[in-house]
């Protein structure tokens, strides 16, 4: 147990250490060896340990209530005095409503209520602190090399890189609470340290633009934990008690209420629609942020908590409406996700979307839609993080990050284009990881609500358009290029080269992991359990070794072949790309990909998303209350 | 089927059903020339074609872009043989998808503006038919609580009598799958139209009689779902495959091509109308 606390505690020395020691060797040695031991000592929590995950952890309860509270109000201030510095009233209103109903809390219920477990971890909350320790390390390795890069490339931002790193490591230490507290009133403190690490980060540039975005994000997020506080007062009120596991075992009647909050809370942590907006505007951080926190962690803490929700929310009309909303967030981000051309949007919407199907899944709430969401995020940390920080290097040498300038990437950056293109296959493609899920999310369905497998076919052909297209920007070359790829640190390329094994290696080996970790979890919930079966298995392996063979491609030629010019209606000018125009002019031909922006613009489907899953949430509230 | 039957079956699969897909190829031919009062070729032409094409010189602009052929035309393969073996007919699409986006990166990688042009409409193609596909099988679960091809195949009820709106939406996207008018806009077979030969422009030679087989397997594999529909009675099942080969043949030679919003809008409603109503209906009289 006190590896628990340790995991919690160790990630908060280090950016304390970080702050004291500013200069770059000795930040990225601190690092470097902070990244080592925290990814070991998550790891380390998956080996088995006897009696490990049952051992209750004692603690002076009413010192630590007081302490929590504490930390609380100082966060809520500093938040009320942003709000008011940056006449954000609505900010300061949040803050001060928050901090009200833990006060309320507390002073009304405080000394009746014993909390049994403060901090606890089953096997889901290991592989959750296993994706931060593992991903959250390798991005701060590899934040070394992009920020160092980034401010060489942007001077007009001011160079904050200690308090980054700070902020960063703060972050990796409230995500091990998130998953490990159990006590909800500490798990909320250490969700809006999260909200708060997000709002800095954001906000890191200092310009106007980011400023605002960043607001957007802490406003939304805010919402989401005011509707935290408000559960656990009412858990408190009703039920005298305000620890998860408690909540969890009650009778679905009585939780109804504290359940529908907590999930509106992880809804807006998860950026689903209506609240999707302030994950697009989260884009305007470097991309290390959007990796760590925007796509690969920080969102998931929302889906983690709908998926602890799952058994309170099966069956039940509340649970059918956080799977609409989920499943209208799935299928609207992934048709918008069509019309975008910025990298880093595709890959914010289409983090969206998956994270719209991991609570279509708690809210199903059955066993098979636990495992498949939990299959989820594990492949969707990993691949995501992959392409997010791919699209960071490709920017830092390119100052761009719109597809169509991938062009002949092949070419330009091979090794950065096949580490794309193995995350692009990992996002979508059999037999990789997502598309895993996503056919256990499609069995999962067609046993409980065949309305909803609407949601995930038609989203789901969506994607394979966006993907595609984007992988044959990679591919196509119209001018023979040099390969250069100067210029990416050593540290970036390890934790780029990384992910790709571990995007790889997971499609082999998670039946391990679910055998070993998800299906125990799931079937001490329910008694049963979800698999893919194992002649299924052997055929995606074959699949697997098949594509593998793949890569070979790019460094094979054919021989015996005539090369030709593309054929250009018969006007070639000397070339695949010159043509003789219809007036004899010379002319350059031009291949884009199709966007369909008429048809699946941004604007007009994210509000009409945005009203539905809104309307959805109304009935939500409206039923459980 | 102990795993030595499966891999005998597996292998007579591969043999036969590119010549079961080459021969319809041909009859395809006959019957639209007779459609438009011609004589047409012989049956085996397909065959002579390709037969042809394996000693032509193979042309290319990208000296890469075969292999995306290769594996397209490996993962056909392979996609057939898991159907025709009565694996889980989910993995099947997935196959299916797999091979087909080879393709769609074969075009690309291409690099020449109307094999380009092609590969982006072929996408806009694929996620036209994507639900519908999806849907039957869904549907067929819910008749037979199985996905497993072999499962549903020895259901004892008739799955068209079920699922008419799954048969009927499954119908129209073949007419997708199998490239034929009105929406055959990613690859037309008369090279004097506006995108020239779409998505196989730039394939020539062996290349080409490749990607040719592999269109024979994917006709036997989705005209086999179809006929999945009727699998309880297998005389009926074999005129329903008749019946629809013949139906999509009237229909590619009765319809002018269509714009791709329509090709998308037609799958898409069929899908969500046809198809979602069904399973509707299905789940809820259960």
């Amino acid at each position: 147990m006190t590896s628990l606390a340790f995991l919690i505690a160790l990630p908060l020395v280090i950016a304390m250490l970080l702050l004291v020691f500013r200069p770059r060797v000795v930040r990225s040695v601190i690092v470097i060896a902070a990244a080592v031991v925290i990814a070991v000592g998550s790891l380390s929590l998956l080996l088995p340990q006897p009696g490990f995950l049952s051992a209750p952890f004692q603690v002076p309860a009413e010192y630590l209530d007081w302490i929590v509270l504490g930390v609380e109000l100082a966060l809520a201030a500093f938040i009320f005095f942003l709000g008011i510095r940056h006449v954000r009233h609505l900010v300061s209103l949040l803050a001060l409503l928050q901090a009200g109903l833990a006060v309320a809390t507390e002073v009304l219920f405080g000394s009746r209520i014993e909390v049994a477990t403060l901090i606890a971890a089953d096997r889901f909350s290991l592989i959750m602190a296993g994706i931060v320790g593992i991903v959250g390390s390798l991005i701060a390795v590899y934040s070394l090399g992009y920020m160092k890069a980034y401010h060489e490339h942007h001077r007009e931002y001011r160079d904050r890189q200690p308090l980054f790193f700070f902020l960063q490591f703060v972050f990796l230490g409230s995500m091990f609470g998130v998953f490990f507290a159990n006590s909800l009133p500490l798990l909320l403190l250490f969700w809006e340290i999260t909200t708060l690490c997000s709002f800095l980060l954001i906000g890191y540039n200092g310009t106007a633009e980011s400023r605002g975005r960043a607001f957007l994000a802490l406003t939304l997020n805010l919402l989401g934990g005011l509707a935290f506080a408000g559960a656990i007062l009412f858990l408190a009120s009703t039920a005298g008690t305000v620890e998860l596991d408690k909540l969890i075992s009650m009778e679905k009647g009585a939780a109804l209420i504290p359940a529908a909050l907590l999930a509106f809370a992880g809804m807006t942590k998860s950026a689903q629609m209506p609240f999707s907006s302030w994950l697009l505007g989260a884009m305007v951080a470097p991309t290390p942020v959007s990796a760590l926190l925007h796509s690969s962690t920080m969102v998931k803490a929302g889906v983690y908590l709908v998926l602890r929700l799952a058994p309170l929310l099966r069956g039940t009309i509340p649970g059918t409406m956080v799977a609409l909303v989920g499943g209208m967030t799935f299928l609207a981000a992934s048709l918008i996700a069509i019309s975008q051309s910025d990298a880093k949007r595709v890959l914010a919407w289409s983090t969206i979307a998956n994270l719209g199907l991991i609570v279509l899944c708690g809210g199903i709430g059955t066993y098979e839609a636990l495992w498949a969401g939990i299959l989820l995020i594990l492949f969707h940390a990993v691949t995501k993080a992959l392409l997010f920080l791919c699209v960071g290097t490709f920017e830092q040498k390119t100052n761009t990050r719109d597809i169509e300038s991938m062009s002949g990437l092949i070419m330009a950056m091979p090794k950065l284009s096949i580490m794309i293109q193995i995350g692009i296959a990992g996002m979508f493609l059999a037999p990789f990881g997502m598309l895993v899920s996503k056919w256990a999310v499609l069995k999962a369905l067609v046993d409980s609500n065949p309305l909803l497998v609407i949601f995930v076919v038609f989203g789901s052909s969506a994607t394979l358009f966006f993907w595609v297209k984007w992988m044959g920007k990679l591919l196509e070359v119209t001018k023979v290029r040099q390969a250069d790829e100067s210029g990416i640190a050593g540290r970036q390329w390890v934790a780029l080269g990384a992910l790709s094994a571990i995007s790889i290696g997971l499609v082999g080996f998670y039946p391990l992991i679910s055998a070993q970790l998800i299906e125990p979890y799931v079937r001490g919930i329910y008694g049963q359990v979800a698999m893919i079966s194992q002649g299924n298995f052997i055929i995606m392996s074959i699949m697997l070794g098949m594509v593998a063979l793949f890569p070979i491609t790019f460094f094979v030629y054919q021989k015996n072949v005539r090369v030709v010019d593309a054929y250009l209606g018969g006007g070639n000018v000397d070339s695949s790309v010159l043509f003789q125009g219809a007036g004899g002019q010379v002319k350059s031909m031009e291949m884009r990909n199709y966007y369909l922006t008429r048809l699946f613009g941004e604007r007009r489907l994210s509000l009409a998303g945005g009203i539905a899953c809104a309307a959805f949430i109304f009935v939500m509230f409206g039923v459980a209350l | 089927m102990s795993p030595l039957d499966t891999a005998l079956l597996a292998i007579v699969v591969v043999v036969a059903a590119p010549i079961a897909g080459g021969l319809l190829a041909g009859i395809d031919r006959k019957l639209s020339a007779r459609m438009q009062s011609r004589w047409g070729p012989p049956l085996l032409q397909p065959f002579y074609d390709v037969r042809k094409l394996f000693r032509k010189e193979t042309i290319v602009v990208r000296r890469s872009q075969n292999f995306y052929v290769y594996f397209f035309f490996v993962f056909m393969v392979f996609t057939a043989a898991l159907f025709f073996t009565g694996g889980d007919i989910l993995l099947t699409i997935f196959a299916l998808t797999l091979a087909s986006i080879f393709l769609v990166l074969a075009a690309y990688k291409a690099s020449s503006p109307y094999s380009f042009i092609g590969a982006e409409r072929e996408l806009i193609l694929m996620m036209a038919y994507e639900p519908m596909v999806l849907l039957a099988a869904v549907g067929m679960y819910l008749v037979t609580r199985s996905f497993i091809v072999v499962d549903i195949a020895r259901s004892p009820q008739l799955l068209a009598l079920r699922l008419p709106g799954l048969f009927i939406g499954f119908v129209v996207v073949l007419v997708v799958k199998m490239r034929k008018s009105p929406f055959d806009l990613a690859a037309s077979h008369h090279a004097h139209q506006e995108i020239v030969r779409g998505i196989t422009t730039e394939f020539s030679g062996r290349t080409l009689a490749l990607i040719e087989i592999a269109h024979w397997y994917e006709t036997t594999v989705v005209l086999g779902m179809a006929a999945l529909f009727f699998a309880a009675l297998p005389w009926l099942a074999a005129v329903a495959a008749g019946c629809v080969f013949f139906l999509i043949l009237l229909v590619d030679n009765v319809f002018a091509r269509v714009k791709w919003q329509v090709a998308l809008a037609t799958a898409w409603i069929t899908a969500a109308a046809l198809g979602v109503g069904n399973i509707l209906v299905v789940f809820f009289l259960r």
